[in-house]
């Protein structure tokens, strides 16, 4: 049994501690955005945050864990009030199969929120970790900067508008 | 004539004296400028070899930038005493060697002076390529002569006072330099001459591998004992090695012909690249530098090659009982050893790593750095893909796993400032990953290297 | 007609005005015409093989609006697609419809979402459709208003009279008001007044996908749910000829340990218990291997060895018409994965004799013969609902995991079953594109132009999709197996191996010839594009070739030989879009590269010019930017072709530099993504653009397969233009290149 942090909410897990992050996020917390795509740490779909750096959850096992911050696509934002990156990617329609999309939103969102301003290079040397087979990669690279821009104008409104967690 | 008057004459005498010594020392005459070769004048198997001389001697990887155009230089290299870069050896005739001689060129692998009779810094290992033969150094000079020229002026290095004034590296050299080509022999086969020739030259095998003394030149009585590259240990690899399981010509030439050796793991830091290009010279060269460096092994004592067999018998037994109650226990056999005792062989398998030096060695920055960077793929290629865990492990973490890893996989001592360790690695952004032309072509089960 | 099945349903649903949707059970593939409709004068697209309106429009008294499609979403795009079809010639709002797509007990037979056929057949019933049951609700409120039908208009749902008064659809629906056969011929709506069709709608589907909604059948979690993992065999036929299962049932949350034959499963409460499980399992599972494979190094021999049925598929000569300068080339392609990102995954439960099967396959009701055949039980009984997956690009692991869940659940009833493949078992045993060998010869005529045209390719069929149970891998492992049944060509004028063999050039003689080989040494089935991919690769490479012997630019060469409108058109605009120029040169270490085709020679029409560069020292390829055009005919989503096409183009890029599957004597060996190296973000080009050549009022024409050939073709030839040096063998790989620079 350990407490997991997770999305700013405590949760009481029956685990073992050699249990994947990811086992723990889609079978005991029932939450859909980080997903199995090879559980090897070789194709980034499984990708979460975690105090702040982006993570492979399928090869973070639970013992790592202690005391840290998960975040995952859920707690960044909803439809009703998506956050930033979320909004990017919908308004750039970027996704075709959308299997991947949630690993490489939790990449994007690591980096953007160390760096706002981070070049098409850097974003692309970002994404290395990520696999995409439907060839959706030129709209995600507008999305992160779309998002980039998104982030850039959001700390310049009111505190009351809804992004981020 | 008055005693002063003779005591002061034979100051001046001994003054213009060592001036004149220093002069001759220091100073070396500009080798005229060429119009820069025509590229037909060069035979093409001439070319073909200066590649593959080239690959040998790793030209590519110091003298270019990941990104840029090949051979055109900006690749920083950090020393004691700064940062050195490397110069643009395209055939520009501005910012390049287009206008160099061959025997500019010969000059400047032989003793180290450029064209204009500048010295250069030792961080280009021409203590080394003195060795190279007038025939290899034609052939290179002929392939780097017939590359894409690129406009491409050199960085200026960043070199702490006094280590700016060139001046000084005449000095560097006439305590530390020895010219000379490479002397044969002959009480040995044709085969390790040629590996000595090789080692000793071109590959520059020991401008990584031997310690260096406080003036940054290697030292002569300890040879292959080890030394860096960027912020990698390079172990020793003489008698001195701590590899796990004694290297012997046939895992020396398969490790470095493929790339990855089942009992010894995968080149991975800045060997990647080296052996990247030593799987394109002919197999014959890397045969001789595994007959050369196996001597230089030397036969392992009765002991340690028992205790190799053992550590061979014992990754081969299959999945030892997890240890869950330490952390770094719990850590490795929840986060490690899905791969690295799964059952699949090297390369795509995790090494095990009672058969891995980085385990066994004194220095435990290689490990360090695999943990926290994995292993990244190659561009298009089947290679090994191991993911880093900096982003999910703390140093403590990190610290708790070395630590383990040490006591469970090795007989050795435990490591002293394995934290310290991890902390310089996180911060040491090293020029590996950040600036390296990338390994290519990279270890593969051999099997597969020629497939497509 | 449908009675038993009707009854059913009638009760299950709601709303007393209810349409009930109804479709004939006779026609099992689309391409059956023995359905009730009239077959003097079908109705168009799949309306032939499910007439009845009410089987693609449900009106409820309510109002509420569903759509249905027998073809499943697979990521391009479809559910908003049809969405916007059918709320525009309803005229409703596009909010207000739902879509239901491939479900066997709810939707039309369309065979399988592959192809490129969805918007042809299904998008087109949907219009039509649509479009017909517009009229009859119309028709409807003339008869209630006593009105002629010609001066009532229909918005947002409802007709409405000069004088305001309206009926709202839910209002006008009664009894089967819309259960009547469709026509042959609809009123369609004049494009010009489009609302919906023809402009980008945000999908429908992806608001959850990026909020992590469930969105994916590896996202449910029925209450009871036991997860499974397979212990599948190391290769092809080996046998299961040891295992004691003891040890694994009392491991931790094992529920059931499921050994049939060859097949071997574990179940679990908890998902990675059961992994460990899995391993637990697979350790203890001894087997005798017996594959023999081919040379992997070696498949163009392999090829031409095999037995093969050999047929000219196209013949033309003109003898008065002769070539001087002749060339020839051979053009290969070995097996390629479809690499799934999500490696397949099902939900099965049997209740009450009913096995419902939750799947990501392209074919629900061929997946579900294959799965009632395999358990020996009567089609009604098994139900297999699409929901999505990863995408698939075509036949995958996906109708294997759910036969595989099908058989567990069967084990197990009343229990939902979740059976989830590993990465290595995707990679392993999904059925691979087949490789290809094509050889062509051909002359120029003194005219500067092609006199004869001879081409020929070698090639296993490309589907072998259940159907048949032996088709599905739980089926074959199991002690009463089933056999694989023998390969079939697909027939012309799609094709397999032979798609796109015809060339769409015109060429006074023309002699084409397709040597089909029904062995299978490696598990093969349909991968995107199918031949079109090699064939295209090979046509365009091979027309470059020509025009280099030619002296011709490229692009004029192709326009020389072709006579269609629309093709010349596309091949017109992407030149110029992209800045060609005849007798340019690219600058140093690049090349420009140009290829068309169209899929199938009826589907849509692609043409692609690229630049590539080419690292000498490393002979590393990098695409730099590439310019598509693209005419599919009557466009519904301008930015679903865009997606399509740019990943069409991504996609090929990957295949053609990186991609083989790789095996030993025994077994596939390429398992992982170390082993079977895809497109990563450091490969990617600075730009693709797209230009679409909209076609109003034309027919649809599937474009979810169109780039692929070309892209291939453009970028070979760019290589080549950079290099100087000719690549024939795909992959076109670093070293492949590095080494014909070298030679």
């Amino acid at each position: 049994m350990m407490t997991l942090r997770v999305n700013g909410q405590d949760h009481t897990i029956d685990a073992e501690p050699d249990t994947p992050l990811l086992y723990v996020l889609r079978d005991d917390l029932q939450l859909n955005a980080a997903k199995f795509g090879c559980g090897l740490g070789q194709c980034g779909a499984c990708t979460v945050i975690v105090d702040g750096r982006a993570v492979l959850s399928c090869v973070t096992p639970l013992v790592l864990l202690k005391g840290k911050q998960v975040t995952t696509l859920e707690g960044l934002g909803s439809v009703s009030e998506p956050a930033p990156i979320q909004r990017a990617f919908m308004e750039e329609q970027a996704a075709q199969c959308g299997y991947c999309i949630a690993g490489m939103m939790m990449r994007a969102q690591a980096l953007l929120q160390r760096n706002s301003k981070a070049s098409d290079e850097q974003i692309r040397a970002e994404l290395a970790p990520h696999l995409c087979r439907c060839g959706t990669h030129m709209r995600i690279l507008r999305a992160v900067r779309r998002a980039a821009r998104l982030m850039d104008t959001a700390e310049l409104l009111p505190a009351q508008q809804g992004s981020a967690r | 004539m008055t005693k002063a008057g003779i005591f002061r004459g034979i100051i001046a005498v001994l003054v213009v004296g060592a001036a004149a010594a220093a002069f001759v020392i220091v100073w070396r005459p500009a080798i005229a400028a060429i119009e820069p070769a025509a590229q037909q004048s060069f035979a093409p198997d001439l070319v073909r070899r200066g590649r593959e001389l080239a690959a040998m001697g790793n030209c590519h990887d110091c003298h270019t930038v990941r990104g840029s155009k090949n051979f055109a230089g900006g690749r920083p290299v950090r020393t004691p005493f700064g940062t050195v870069f490397s110069t643009n050896i395209t055939p520009d005739a501005e910012t390049g060697i287009g206008q160099w001689s061959e025997a500019a060129f010969r000059r400047a692998m032989l003793v180290g002076v450029d064209r204009e009779g500048r010295h250069l810094y030792p961080t280009f290992p021409y203590d080394h390529f003195t060795n190279v033969s007038d025939d290899d150094n034609r052939a290179l000079y002929a392939y780097l002569m017939t590359r894409e020229p690129v406009h491409a002026p050199a960085r200026e290095n960043r070199l702490l006072f006094p280590f700016d004034l060139r001046i000084l590296i005449a000095g560097w050299k006439l305590l530390f330099f020895h010219p000379g080509t490479y002397r044969p022999d002959p009480t040995k086969s044709a085969e390790w001459n040629r590996g000595g020739y090789l080692v000793e030259g071109l590959a520059h095998c020991g401008a990584c591998h031997t310690p260096r003394n406080a003036l940054g030149a290697e030292r002569a009585n300890a040879s292959f004992s080890g030394g860096d590259a960027d912020n990698w240990k390079a172990y020793a690899i003489n008698a001195q090695s701590s590899a796990p399981v004694p290297w012997d010509a046939e895992a020396i030439y398969t490790y470095l012909r493929d790339g990855w050796h089942p009992d010894h793991g995968t080149a991975r830091g800045p060997m990647a690249d080296v052996v990247s290009n030593l799987s394109e010279v002919p197999a014959s060269d890397v045969r001789a530098i595994a007959i050369y460096m196996a001597d230089v092994f030397g036969e392992p004592a009765p002991e340690r090659k028992r205790r190799g067999e053992e550590a061979i018998a014992q990754a081969k037994s299959g999945a030892v009982e997890m240890q869950m109650d330490s952390q770094g226990g719990a850590i490795y056999a929840s986060a490690c050893a899905a791969c690295h005792e799964g059952g699949r062989p090297p390369p795509y398998g995790g090494i095990n790593l009672g058969l891995s030096t980085a385990v066994s060695d004194p220095d435990p920055r290689n490990l360090a750095n695999i943990v926290l960077s994995g292993v990244r793929p190659v561009e298009g290629e089947r290679s090994p893909i191991m993911p880093g865990f900096a982003s999910s492990m703390t140093d403590a973490q990190v610290t708790a796993l070395l630590n383990y890893l040490r006591s469970r996989f090795s007989s050795q001592p435990a490591w002293t400032g394995a934290e310290k360790t991890i902390k310089d690695a996180r911060g040491a952004e090293t020029a590996f990953l950040q600036t390296s032309a990338g390994a290519r072509n990279a270890p593969a089960d051999p099997a597969q290297r020629a497939k497509p | 007609m449908n009675a038993p099945f009707d009854l059913d349903r009638r009760q299950l649903l709601a709303g007393g005005g209810a349409l009930i949707v109804s479709f004939s059970l006779k026609g099992a593939f689309a391409q059956d015409q023995g359905a009730p409709a009239n077959p003097a004068r079908p109705p168009p697209g799949s309306l032939k093989i499910s007439p009845y309106l009410d089987s693609w429009i449900r009106i409820d008294a309510d109002g509420s609006i569903t759509v249905f499609t027998g073809k499943a979403e697979l990521g391009q795009g479809f559910k908003t697609a049809f969405q916007q079809v059918a709320a525009e010639e309803l005229d409703v709002p596009f909010a207000s419809l739902k879509v239901v797509t491939a479900d066997t007990k709810l939707t039309a037979n369309e065979g399988y979402t592959a192809g490129s056929h969805s918007m042809q057949d299904s998008g087109t019933a949907i219009q039509n459709a649509a479009a017909q049951a517009r009229a009859l609700l119309i028709a409807e409120a003339a008869k209630r208003f006593d009105l002629p039908a010609k001066r009532l208009k229909t918005e947002n749902g409802a007709v409405i009279a000069p004088n305001g008064r309206r009926f709202s659809y839910g209002e006008l629906v009664a009894g089967d008001l819309l259960h009547v056969q469709a026509a042959s011929t609809s009123k369609l709506k004049d494009p010009a007044t489009f609302r919906i069709m023809g402009k980008s709608v945000p999908r429908v589907d992806i608001p959850a996908k990026v909020t992590g909604g469930a969105a994916y059948v590896q996202d449910m979690r029925p209450a009871g749910m036991v997860h499974a993992r397979l212990v599948r065999p190391p290769s092809y036929g080996a046998e299961l000829t040891q295992c004691d299962t003891s040890a694994v049932e009392k491991m931790p949350c094992v529920v059931k340990v499921v050994r049939d034959g060859n097949f071997l499963a574990v179940v679990g409460s908890k998902e990675f218990q059961t992994v460990k499980a899995m391993k637990a399992l697979a350790a203890a599972a001894k087997w005798k291997e017996t594959a023999r494979l081919p040379k992997q190094d070696d498949l163009p021999s392999v090829l031409s060895s095999l037995p093969s049925q050999t047929s000219t598929i196209f013949e033309r000569s003109d003898p008065t018409v002769t070539g001087q300068k002749a060339i020839e080339a051979t053009y290969t392609r070995p097996y390629q994965s479809h690499g799934s990102i999500g490696p397949s995954c099902a939900v099965a439960q049997l209740t009450d004799g009913t096995m419902t099967v939750w799947t990501h396959t392209q074919g629900v009701y061929p997946d579900r013969q294959g799965i009632a055949e395999m358990l020996h039980m009567a089609p009604e009984n098994v139900r297999c609902i699409h929901v999505e997956g990863s995408g698939c690009y075509g036949h995958n692991g996906a109708d294997d995991a759910a036969a595989d869940a099908a058989l567990i659940a069967r084990a197990l009833p009343d229990t939902p079953v979740r059976v989830q493949w590993m990465r290595e078992q995707e990679h392993s045993w999904e059925p691979f594109g087949p490789a290809m060998m094509t050889r062509l010869k051909a002359s120029l005529g003194g005219d500067g132009k092609i006199a004869e045209w001879n081409f020929e390719v070698w090639s296993n069929t490309h589907s072998m999709r259940p159907g048949g149970a032996g088709c599905l891998l739980a089926a074959q492992e199991m002690e009463q197996a089933f056999a694989v049944p023998p390969a079939k060509p697909l027939p012309l004028p799609e094709g397999g191996g032979d798609r796109n063999a015809i060339p769409i050039y015109t060429f006074p003689n023309a002699h084409v010839v397709h040597h089909f080989i029904p062995d299978m040494p490696l598990r093969i089935s349909a991968m995107r594009s199918l031949g079109a991919y090699h064939n295209v690769f090979s046509i365009e490479s091979f027309m470059d070739e020509l025009a280099t012997l030619a002296g011709a630019d490229p692009v004029e060469f192709r326009l020389r030989h072709l006579d269609d409108p629309r093709g010349r058109e596309v091949i017109e605009k992407a030149a110029q879009a992209f800045g060609w120029r005849k007798g340019q040169t690219a600058p140093q270490d690049r090349g420009y590269g140009f290829a068309f085709a169209r899929y199938k020679n009826l589907a849509a029409y692609c043409a692609i010019a690229s630049e590539v560069e080419v690292n000498r020292e490393t002979g590393r390829p990098r695409l730099v930017r590439a310019v598509a055009a693209v005419d599919s005919g009557q466009v519904v989503s301008p930015d679903g072709l865009i997606n399509q096409i740019e990943g069409a183009i991504i996609q090929s890029m990957s295949w053609t530099l990186y991609e083989s599957v790789t095996f030993d004597e025994t077994r596939i060996t390429s398992i992982d993504w170390q082993t079977y190296p895809i497109l990563r973000f450091d490969a990617v080009p600075d730009s693709i653009e797209v230009h679409i050549i909209n076609r109003p009022g034309k027919p649809f024409l599937g474009s979810g397969e169109t780039g692929q050939g070309p892209a291939a073709a453009s970028i070979a030839n760019a290589i080549a233009n950079a290099t100087g040096k000719r690549l024939r063998d795909l992959p076109l790989t670093r070293k492949r290149i590095k080494d014909a620079i070298d030679a």
